[in-house]
C-alpha cells in the first residue's frame, strides 16, 4: 500500500491539459495531408501512388477535376513523397460530422501532356446537395440542424457514456481507443466514460469496415441503445471502408449501416484526435476548417 | 542444389525413403525446399517429419492454380528448427474431385486451417472430426472466395442472422454462457460460449472471423507495392512485424539483400513493437484481478514507447515505416538520442513496475494456477509465441531462424514449464528486458549506408515464405507472383490462429470470472485470426 502510494506520489500528474493545449503530437507525425493546389502540377502520380485511393481525379477533355478524402487517407505519407506540391502536416485533428466536409477538391483546365494548366475552381469542401434544394429549403434545413445541435449539446454537452464497437478493424484503432482510459488522456476528466452495455451509452463509437459477419451485431448494439443516441465513425476504415473498401465480406464505411454523426480519420487516428472528435460530437469543441489552404 | 548443410542430411533421408514416390524436390532459398508429392502420400511424410525430425507444421493453405496447372495446390510448410530450414510438400487437388484427407485427428493443430481451406476454396474435407464451416459464418450462400473465378467486389445478399448451432453440454445444472460478439471491454470482437456447472467451466466453444475482411484475397487485387499498407492492417497491434513478414518474402522472392543499416532499423522497429504490447498487456493482466494502479503506470509507459514511435517513424503503430525492400525513414542523430532516452529510462521505470506488481500478493494469488495450458497440450496443438514458450516450447524465431538483423545479435528466450498466468506474464517481463537490452545492442552497431533496395520486376509464378517473430508469436507470409508485379495468392498465418485453441484448454476447470484475465494472458489476435 504504501509503496504503491510513495510511486503514484513519486510519479505526479502526467495527464495532458488537452484540448487547452494544442495536441502533443512529434513535429515528425505525419498527420493530414497539405495540397498546395495553386501550384499543383499533376494529380496522377499522387492518385497512382495512393494505396486507398483518397487523392483522385476525373478527367474531361480539357478540365481535370482532383480531390482529396480525407476519410480515405492512411496518412501513410506515400503521396508526398512523389509530389513535392504535397505535405505532410503534423496537425491530427480533423473530424468532421459530415462525410463531405472531408473531401475537398478543385479543377483545373488541362495541357495535352496531361499535367494542370491553372486552376478553373479553387479548392472547395463539397456540400451535399445543396444544389437540388431551393433557397428557402436550405435555410429551413440549416434552422432545424442549429436546433438539433444546441439540443445536442444539452443533452451530451455535459458527460457522456460511451459503447465502443469494433466492427471489423484491424485492432490499431483499438490500441488508441483504450489509451484514451490512460492517466495521460484520461478521458474521464470529461465526464466520458466507457461503459459495458449499450442501454448505458449515449454514443457508440464504431471502428473497422463493417464486415458482413458484424452488421448484424452492430445493428442490434444500436437499437438497444435509448435515444438519443450519437454513433461516430472512427479511423480510415470506419469513415470510408479504407483499404479493405467494400468486398464480398465487409460493407463497407460505418454509414452504410448506421447514421453517422462524426466522423474520426486516421489511421488509426490519434489519441488527440479521438479526443477532439469525441467532444465535437459533444458539442465541447468546434469543427476545424478543412478546406484547402493554400501553402 | 544449393541448400543449407544443415538441412542436406534431412533431404538425403527423405528421398532415400520416399524415393520416386516425390515427383520433385525443388530448392528456391538454402533454407527453403518444396517436395511434390500426391495426397495418399501426405499422413505418411507428416509422420516421418515429426517423428524422425522433430519437425512442426507451421502452416497449411491452398492455392488454387487451376489457370496456370489446372489444379488446386495444398501446401503443408514444416519448420525444422534444428536445421534452420522450412520444408513444404506441395500436393495437387484436382477440380474434378475437389477433396482432401484430414490430418486433424493426427494433428489437432491443423483443425482450424483445414477447415477455413474448405470454406474459402471448397475443397471438401475427408475424415474430419468437426468439418462444420470456421471462416465464412453459417448464413453464408455457397461461395469459395479464394478460387481465382471469383471476383472480390461480388456483392452477397445481405445478412440474414445466426443460424449457428452450438454443441451442447448436458446434466443436472448444466447452463450456458454466451458472450460476445460485442464485448464489455474495448476489444475485437468474437464469441464465447461456456458450458458451466455451478462456477467451474465444463466446456468452452470459441467462434471467431467475425472480422474476416477478405485481406487475403485483397492481396491478389493490388498492385505489390501496396500490399505492404494491407499487410499493416492485418493485426493492427502487429503491424510492423506483418508488414515485414510481407517484405521478406517478397525480397526473398526477388533473391534481394536489404541493406546492412535498413536491417537494424527493422529489428529495433520489432522490438519498440514488443515492448509497448508485452508493457501493455502486462498492465492488463494486473487490470483484470483490480490491479489498476499498476495498470494506469503500464499505460503511462506504453504511451511513452507510443510517442518515440512517432517521432522515429511518424506513426505511433509504426505504421508507413515498412517497404519493399528497406524501410522508408532513416533515423538522425536527435532521434537515435530519443531512442537511447527511452531506453536508460524505461529500464528503472519498467523495474519498478515489476517490484509494484511482485510485491501485490492479492494479484499474484489470483495468477498462480490460473488458465494452465500443460506443456503436453500445448505441444499437440503447436501453441507458438509467449503461450508457447511459458509452457515449455523452446522456440523463437529471432533465434532458430534469424532474420532482419538477429544474427547479429543473441537472443535469450525465456522458457517455463508451468503454463499459467503467472508464467505467461513472466515471460512478458523477461522478453521487455531482452527487448530493452536488444534494442542497445542494435543501436551501438547500426551502420551507415543506404536504407533500401530496388526490387525490380518479380518473377512470375514464383513461390516465396517470409517469417518473422512477432511478438504474439511466429508469424509467417507466404506467396506466389503472378505476372505484372502482381500476386496470386498470398497466405498469412498470423501466430494466434494456431493459439486459439489452446484457449479453450486453458480455461477448463477454472470459473467465469478469471476468463478475463486467462484471455488476456495470451492476448491474441481476432483480426489476425480472421483477416
Amino acid at each position: 500500500m504504501f509503496e504503491i502510494l510513495r510511486k503514484s506520489l513519486g510519479t505526479g500528474v502526467v495527464t495532458t491539459s488537452y484540448p487547452a493545449t494544442p495536441p502533443e503530437v512529434s513535429i515528425r507525425a505525419r498527420g493530414r495531408p497539405e495540397i498546395d493546389w495553386a501550384n499543383w502540377k499533376d494529380a496522377r502520380p499522387a492518385a497512382t501512388i495512393c494505396p486507398t485511393g483518397a487523392i483522385d481525379f476525373k478527367d474531361t477533355a480539357v478540365a481535370r477535376t482532383a480531390s482529396l478524402d480525407l476519410a480515405r487517407c492512411i496518412f501513410c505519407g506515400l503521396c508526398a513523397d512523389v509530389d513535392k506540391a504535397i505535405r505532410m502536416t503534423n496537425v491530427c485533428e480533423c473530424a468532421a460530422r459530415s462525410r463531405n466536409d472531408l473531401m475537398t477538391s478543385a479543377s483545373y483546365s488541362l495541357r495535352p501532356d496531361g499535367t494542370h494548366d491553372r486552376l478553373v475552381s479553387p479548392p472547395t469542401t463539397e456540400k451535399t446537395q445543396h444544389g437540388q434544394l431551393s433557397a428557402s429549403q436550405r435555410e429551413s434545413l440549416e434552422v432545424i440542424g442549429e436546433q438539433i445541435k444546441l439540443r445536442a449539446d444539452k443533452i451530451f454537452g455535459r458527460s457522456l457514456h460511451i459503447r465502443e464497437v469494433d466492427a471489423g478493424s484491424c485492432n490499431g484503432c483499438e490500441v488508441e481507443i483504450v489509451g484514451l482510459n490512460s492517466p495521460v488522456y484520461d478521458i474521464e476528466r470529461f465526464g466520458i466514460h466507457f461503459v459495458a452495455s449499450p442501454r448505458h451509452a449515449d454514443m457508440l463509437l464504431v471502428t473497422g469496415p463493417v464486415t458482413r459477419n458484424l452488421e448484424l451485431a452492430l445493428r442490434k448494439t444500436h437499437n438497444a441503445m435509448p435515444d438519443p443516441r450519437l454513433v461516430v465513425a472512427v479511423g480510415a476504415c470506419g469513415c470510408s471502408g479504407g483499404i479493405f473498401g467494400q468486398n464480398y465480406a465487409t460493407v463497407g464505411a460505418v454509414d452504410a449501416v448506421l447514421p453517422v454523426d462524426v466522423y474520426i480519420p486516421g489511421c488509426p487516428p490519434n489519441p488527440h484526435a479521438l479526443l477532439h472528435g469525441i467532444l465535437l460530437a459533444m458539442g465541447r469543441v468546434s469543427q476545424p476548417s478543412t478546406s484547402g489552404q493554400v501553402t | 542444389m544449393n541448400v543449407l548443410s544443415s538441412l542436406q542430411p534431412i533431404l538425403n533421408e527423405v528421398k532415400q525413403r520416399f524415393g520416386e514416390r516425390l515427383n520433385a524436390v525443388v530448392s528456391p532459398r538454402a533454407n527453403e525446399v518444396y517436395v511434390h508429392a500426391k495426397m495418399d502420400l501426405v499422413a505418411g511424410f507428416c509422420a516421418h517429419l515429426y517423428r524422425k525430425w522433430k519437425a512442426r507444421l507451421v502452416s497449411l493453405f491452398a492455392d488454387d492454380a487451376r489457370p496456370s496447372d489446372g489444379v488446386f495446390h495444398l501446401y503443408y510448410v514444416f519448420a525444422l528448427d534444428a536445421a534452420h530450414s522450412f520444408i513444404t510438400l506441395r500436393v495437387p487437388v484436382s477440380p474434378e474431385q475437389p477433396e482432401f484427407t484430414s490430418l486433424t485427428n493426427a494433428l489437432p493443430s491443423v483443425n482450424w486451417q483445414e477447415r477455413e481451406i474448405q470454406d474459402l476454396f471448397g475443397l471438401k474435407l475427408i475424415g474430419h472430426p468437426n468439418p462444420r464451416r470456421c471462416a465464412l459464418h453459417d448464413d453464408w450462400p455457397e461461395v469459395y472466395p479464394l478460387r481465382k473465378n471469383f471476383e472480390l467486389r461480388t456483392k452477397l445478399p445481405p445478412f440474414e442472422g445466426e443460424r449457428h448451432h452450438f454443441r451442447t453440454v448436458e446434466g443436472e445444472g448444466v447452463f450456458q454462457v454466451p458472450v460476445g460478439p460485442v464485448h464489455a471491454g474495448i476489444i475485437e470482437p468474437g464469441h464465447f460460449r461456456f458450458s458451466v456447472a455451478g462456477e467451474p467451466v465444463l466446456y468452452l466453444q470459441i467462434r471467431l472471423f467475425y472480422t474476416h475482411k477478405a485481406t487475403e484475397k485483397l492481396f491478389e487485387n493490388l498492385p505489390v507495392q501496396h500490399c505492404v499498407r494491407l499487410a499493416e492492417s492485418i493485426s493492427g497491434d502487429s503491424g510492423f512485424a506483418h508488414a515485414t513478414a510481407f517484405c521478406h518474402a517478397v525480397e526473398r522472392l526477388a533473391g534481394v539483400e536489404v541493406p546492412p543499416r535498413a536491417r537494424v532499423l527493422r529489428s529495433i522497429c520489432l522490438e519498440l513493437e514488443r515492448l509497448y504490447n508485452h508493457i501493455a498487456d502486462i498492465g492488463a493482466i494486473c487490470t483484470d484481478v483490480a490491479f489498476v494502479t499498476a495498470h494506469m503506470h503500464a499505460m503511462r509507459l506504453k504511451e511513452r514507447v507510443l510517442r518515440v514511435n512517432e517521432t522515429l517513424t511518424g506513426n505511433r503503430l509504426l505504421r508507413g515505416m515498412a517497404c519493399l525492400g528497406g524501410v522508408r525513414f532513416d533515423w538522425d542523430h536527435d532521434q537515435l538520442k530519443t531512442l537511447a532516452q527511452l531506453v536508460a529510462e524505461l529500464k528503472p521505470e519498467f523495474e519498478s513496475l515489476v517490484k509494484l506488481i511482485e510485491g501485490s500478493s492479492s494479484t499474484l494469488d489470483r495468477l498462480e494456477h490460473a488458465g494452465v495450458l500443460k506443456p503436453e497440450v500445448a505441444r499437440d496443438l503447436g501453441v507458438v509465441g509467449i503461450a508457447g514458450r511459458a509452457s515449455g516450447f523452446d522456440h523463437d524465431l529471432r533465434r532458430d531462424f534469424p532474420h532482419a538483423a538477429y544474427d547479429q545479435v543473441k537472443v535469450h528466450v525465456p522458457v517455463y514449464q508451468v503454463g499459467d498466468v503467472e508464467h505467461r506474464m513472466q515471460v512478458r517481463i523477461d522478453e521487455v528486458r531482452e527487448s530493452l537490452s536488444l534494442i542497445e545492442q542494435f543501436t551501438a552497431r547500426l551502420p551507415n549506408g543506404p536504407l533500401s533496395v530496388e526490387l525490380g520486376e518479380l518473377p512470375a509464378d514464383s513461390v516465396a515464405l517470409g517469417y518473422v517473430e512477432g511478438w504474439r508469436g511466429e508469424i509467417f507470409h507466404w506467396i506466389r507472383t503472378a505476372p505484372g508485379n502482381r500476386l496470386a495468392r498470398c497466405k498469412v498465418k498470423d501466430p494466434s490462429l494456431q493459439n486459439w485453441p489452446a484457449m479453450s484448454e486453458a480455461i477448463l476447470g477454472n470459473i467465469i470470472p478469471d476468463f478475463p484475465v486467462v484471455n488476456k494472458s495470451f492476448n491474441l489476435s481476432y483480426s489476425g485470426t480472421d483477416r
